[in-house]
C-alpha cells in the first residue's frame, strides 16, 4: 500500500465490456472515484484467458495469464465488474503455473489483491450509502462464478438495496447456471439454449421489470432469450443501476 | 467396451442425443418435474435434518483419502475375511474378465436364469448382453431396472435407471409386455404399477439359479458387502437362490464398519433425502450351518477396470465416488438432455468424468466439454469431489489429442494470437471478435450492438 493510505487500483476492465458494453467501465470508474479511490486502467490488458483456458489451451492461457500478472503487478488492489473474470484471476491463475514456482507465487499475489467490484464497493470501500435512484422492481442474477468461486452474494444485494426507489425481488432458483458458460453456448448452443429459457422464464415470473448482474456475460445471454420471449424487461449491469447510468434501453436494447 | 442393449448413441454423438432430448416433450417434462421438485428438494430436506453435514462430508473425505492410499492392504483385508466366512473371492482386470467369471460360475451350476439387483458395474461390464449370449436369461429386480430391461434401454440415472420416463409411459410398457393381465387393468397410480411388478416379479425370484447384485459399500475387517435399496429386491436376490455373485468395483472398500455408517448416512441423504433407504442389507460369506437362509456359495467379484491406473494421477479424487447422484440431480446440462445424451453408463458430471477414461477421450471428448463450469457438483458432492477440476483436466487432453479440431479450433488460436498481443489487439480488436464468431454457429442473438467505439478508445481519449 502507498504510504497516502490510499490504494492505488487497477482495473481490469474485462474483455466482454471493452467491446460490448463499455458504459459498464465508465460506472465502475465512477463507483470508485466517488468512493475515494484512485484507479488506473492499465492499457496493457486484452483478456483474462478463459477462452483459451476453458477449452483446455493451457499454453495459451499461461501465456495470457503471465501479461495479466504482469500488467496489474504494480497496483494495490486489481477489481473487476466481473466474477468470472475476478475467478479466474483469483481462483485459476496459481493452478496454472503448478510446474512454474516463480510464476505461481507472483500468481499467488495477484489472486489475494484481486476483487470482484460488489465485493470491493461493500466489503473494502464499506460503501453504503445510495449514489443513485432507481424507480424500480429489480431482479438480481447470481453469476455461478460470483456466488460459488467467490462467495459473493450478500454484497450486490446490499448496495442494490441502498439505492433510492430500488424495491429488490429475489429470482427463484437462484443457484442455478443461466447456461452462458462462456464456449459453453458457442458450442452447445440449442443446449445453452434451452438452460437459459428455463432461467429467463423465472425472470419474467418475478414481474421485475429490471434484470441486474455483475457478469456481462450472463446478462448478454439473457438478454437474447428475453427478447425471444417477447419480454420488456430490460437488463443492466449492477455498476450501472450503482453509478446512476442504468438509462436508455439496456444491455441489448440498442436499435431495438 | 461400447455394450448398450440395443443401437443406441455414443458418447461422440453427444450433440445428436442432446437434440432428442430436446425435442422429446414428455422427456422434458419429466425433467423439469422430476429434479428440481423431486431430487433437489428431497436432498434440502434430508441436509435440514443433519447439523453435522459439513463434519460428516469431511470425515467420508479422510476416510476415502485413507483408503485409497492404502487400498491394497484393505483388499486384502477384506478378501482374507470374505474367505474366512466361506466366501470367494475373484478379480477382474477388465469387463471381459467379469463377465467371464460370472458366466463360469452360473455355467457351473447350469444356470437358466439370474436375478438380478440393480449395479451399474454390471452396466458398466455389459454383463446383461454376455450372459444371453450365453444361454442365461437375466431378469432385472429392481423396479426401474425391470421397467428399462422391458424396454431394451440403457438406464439413463445411475440411482434412477427409468428416471427419463413418467408413470404414464411405464404403464404403457407394462400394457404392452405384461399380456397375461387383463388389458382394462388400471395402472394409473404408482401403487398399481409397483403390485403389478411384484406380481410378475416375485415367481422370478423363486425360480432363479443365481442371484447378482453390486455392492455398495466393502467392509475390510470383517469381509462384509452392503447394498441399498427401497425395494427390499436386493435381498430376495442374495439369499433366496443357492448362488450369490456380488460384483463390484474396487475403490468401494472401507476400513471398518464404523466408516462404512459414515458413507450410509450420507448417501440416503444426498441422494433421496432419506436417513437410511428402506433396505439395507449386509452380508458375509455364504450361509452358515445355523443360518436359516442363505446362499449355498457366495462369490464376491471385486473390478479393476483401469481403476487401479488412477490412483495418484490427476483424476485421483473421483475413486472418492459413492455414486449418490447428487452431482447428476443438480447438473444444468443434465436436467435438460437427460442421461442417454451421454452415450454411455455414467451420466452428468460424475460420468463425464469417468467415461472418457473408460471409453477413451477420442470417443468421449464432448463430455468435459459439455460442462457451463457452474461449479453446482462440487458443491453437492457429499465427499467433496472437485468435479469441475476434474472436468478441465480432461479438458486438457482433449485439447492435447486435438479435440476441438477444425474451425473452432481455428478461431481459437486466432483470438488467443491477438489476445497475446495488447497492441495489435486494440488495433484490431474487430477482426478478433469476427474469429470468436467463427468458431461455431454463434446464437445469432448472443452479441448485442456494441456502443460506439470500445471502453480502452474512449478512456485513452480522456473520457471518465
Ligand atoms: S461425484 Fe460426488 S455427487 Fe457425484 S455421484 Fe459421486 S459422490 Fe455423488
Amino acid at each position: 500500500m502507498n504510504d497516502t493510505q490510499t490504494p492505488t487500483i487497477g482495473l481490469f476492465i474485462t474483455c466482454m465490456v471493452d467491446l460490448m458494453r463499455p458504459s459498464v467501465g465508465f460506472a465502475a470508474l465512477r463507483l470508485l472515484d466517488r468512493a475515494g479511490a484512485k484507479v488506473v486502467v492499465p492499457e496493457k490488458q486484452t483478456c483474462c484467458g478463459q477462452p483459451a483456458f476453458n477449452s483446455g489451451d493451457v499454453k495459451n492461457a499461461q501465456i495470457i495469464a503471465k501479461q495479466v500478472i504482469e500488467a496489474f503487478e504494480g497496483f494495490d488492489h486489481v477489481v473487476a465488474p466481473s466474477g468470472s473474470c475476478t475467478g479466474m484471476i483469483s481462483k485459476h491463475y496459481p493452478d496454472l503455473f503448478k510446474e512454474e514456482p516463480e510464476w505461481q507465487a507472483r500468481a499467488e499475489k495477484l489472486s489475494a489483491r484481486t476483487f470482484e467490484l460488489t465485493a470491493y464497493l461493500a466489503d473494502h470501500l464499506k460503501l453504503d450509502k445510495s449514489l443513485a435512484t432507481f424507480d424500480h422492481t429489480v431482479t438480481y442474477h447470481d453469476s455461478c462464478a460470483s456466488r460459488r468461486e467467490l462467495g459473493v452474494v450478500d454484497q450486490p444485494r446490499k448496495l442494490l438495496s441502498a439505492v433510492d426507489g430500488l424495491v429488490l425481488k429475489e429470482l427463484a432458483d437462484t443457484e442455478t447456471c443461466c447456461g452462458f458458460g462462456g464456449l459453453f453456448s458457442v458450442k452447445f448452443p440449442d443446449v445453452s439454449q434451452a438452460i437459459t429459457k428455463t432461467k429467463t422464464d423465472l425472470v419474467i415470473d418475478t414481474k421485475a421489470d429490471v434484470l441486474v448482474g455483475a457478469d456481462l456475460g450472463c446478462l448478454v445471454n439473457q438478454a437474447g432469450q428475453l427478447k425471444k420471449s417477447g419480454s420488456k424487461v430490460r437488463i443492466f449491469h449492477i455498476a450501472e443501476v450503482l453509478a446512476g447510468m442504468a438509462t436508455g434501453p439496456g444491455i441489448e436494447g440498442e436499435g431495438q | 467396451m461400447k455394450h448398450f442393449t440395443q443401437d443406441h448413441p455414443l458418447c461422440h454423438d453427444f450433440l445428436k442425443g442432446a437434440k432428442k432430448a430436446l425435442d422429446d416433450d414428455r422427456l422434458q417434462a419429466q425433467l423439469a418435474r422430476s429434479l428440481k421438485d423431486g431430487f433437489q428438494k428431497k436432498r434440502l430436506k434430508g441436509m435440514s435434518r443433519l447439523p453435522e453435514y459439513q463434519d460428516l462430508r469431511d470425515r467420508a473425505k479422510a476416510i476415502k483419502t485413507h483408503t485409497l492410499k492404502n487400498l491394497d492392504k484393505y483388499l486384502e483385508q477384506f478378501e482374507a475375511q470374505v474367505i474366512k466366512a466361506g466366501g470367494q473371492v475373484h478379480w477382474a482386470r477388465d469387463d471381459v474378465e467379469a463377465t467371464k467369471i460370472i458366466i463360469d460360475i452360473c455355467k457351473s451350476v447350469d444356470a437358466k436364469t439370474v436375478t438380478k439387483g440393480k449395479s451399474m458395474i454390471s452396466e458398466e461390464i455389459g454383463l446383461n448382453v454376455q450372459l444371453r449370449k450365453n444361454g442365461i436369461e437375466p431378469i432385472e429386480t429392481d423396479l426401474g431396472e425391470y421397467i428399462i430391461q422391458l424396454r431394451d434401454e440403457p438406464p439413463s440415472h445411475i440411482i434412477a435407471p427409468a428416471f427419463h420416463l413418467s408413470k404414464e409411459q411405464v404403464a404403457e410398457t407394462f400394457h404392452e409386455h405384461h399380456l397375461n393381465q387383463p388389458p382394462d387393468r388400471d395402472l394409473s397410480e404408482p401403487t398399481s404399477l409397483v403390485h403389478e411388478a411384484r406380481i410378475e416379479l416375485r415367481e422370478k425370484f423363486l425360480q432363479a439359479d443365481v442371484g447378482i447384485t453390486g455392492a455398495n459399500v466393502l467392509i475390510a475387517e470383517t469381509g462384509t458387502a452392503l447394498i441399498v435399496t427401497n425395494e427390499g429386491n436386493g435381498d430376495l436376490t442374495q439369499c433366496l437362490p443357492p448362488v450369490h455373485i456380488a460384483v463390484t468395483s474396487i475403490e468401494k472398500v472401507v476400513p471398518t464398519l464404523e466408516d462404512a455408517d459414515t458413507i450410509l448416512r450420507l448417501l440416503g441423504r444426498t441422494a433421496t433425502g432419506q436417513e437410511m433407504t428402506v433396505y439395507t442389507t449386509f452380508f458375509t460369506g455364504a450361509k452358515r450351518n445355523q443360518d436359516l437362509d442363505g446362499p449355498q456359495q457366495f462369490h464376491m467379484v471385486l473390478l479393476d477396470n483401469r481403476r487401479s491406473e488412477l490412483l495418484g494421477g490427476p483424476l485421483h479424487d473421483v475413486l472418492g465416488c459413492i455414486r449418490c447422484g447428487a452431482c447428476i440431480n443438480h447438473c444444468p446440462i443434465y436436467a435438460k438432455v437427460s442421461g442417454h445424451a451421454y452415450g454411455w453408463v455414467y451420466p452428468g458430471p460424475i460420468g463425464s468424468i469417468l467415461t472418457p477414461h473408460l471409453v477413451g477421450v477420442d470417443e468421449a471428448h464432448l463430455l468435459p466439454n459439455a460442462c457451463t463450469m457452474c461449479g453446482r457438483c462440487e458443491e453437492v458432492c457429499p465427499v467433496r469431489i472437485p468435479l469441475p477440476t476434474l472436468l478441465r483436466t480432461w479438458r486438457n487432453r482433449a485439447y492435447d489429442a486435438g479435440h476441438p479440431g477444425g474451425v473452432q479450433r481455428l478461431g481459437l488460436n486466432i483470438w488467443a494470437w491477438f489476445a497475446k498481443r495488447p497492441s495489435l489487439y486494440r488495433l484490431l480488436l474487430r477482426p478478433a471478435v469476427l474469429a470468436l464468431r467463427l468458431m461455431g454457429k454463434m446464437r445469432p442473438f448472443n452479441l448485442p450492438a456494441p456502443q460506439g467505439s470500445t471502453f480502452m478508445d474512449r478512456y485513452k481519449g480522456g473520457e471518465r
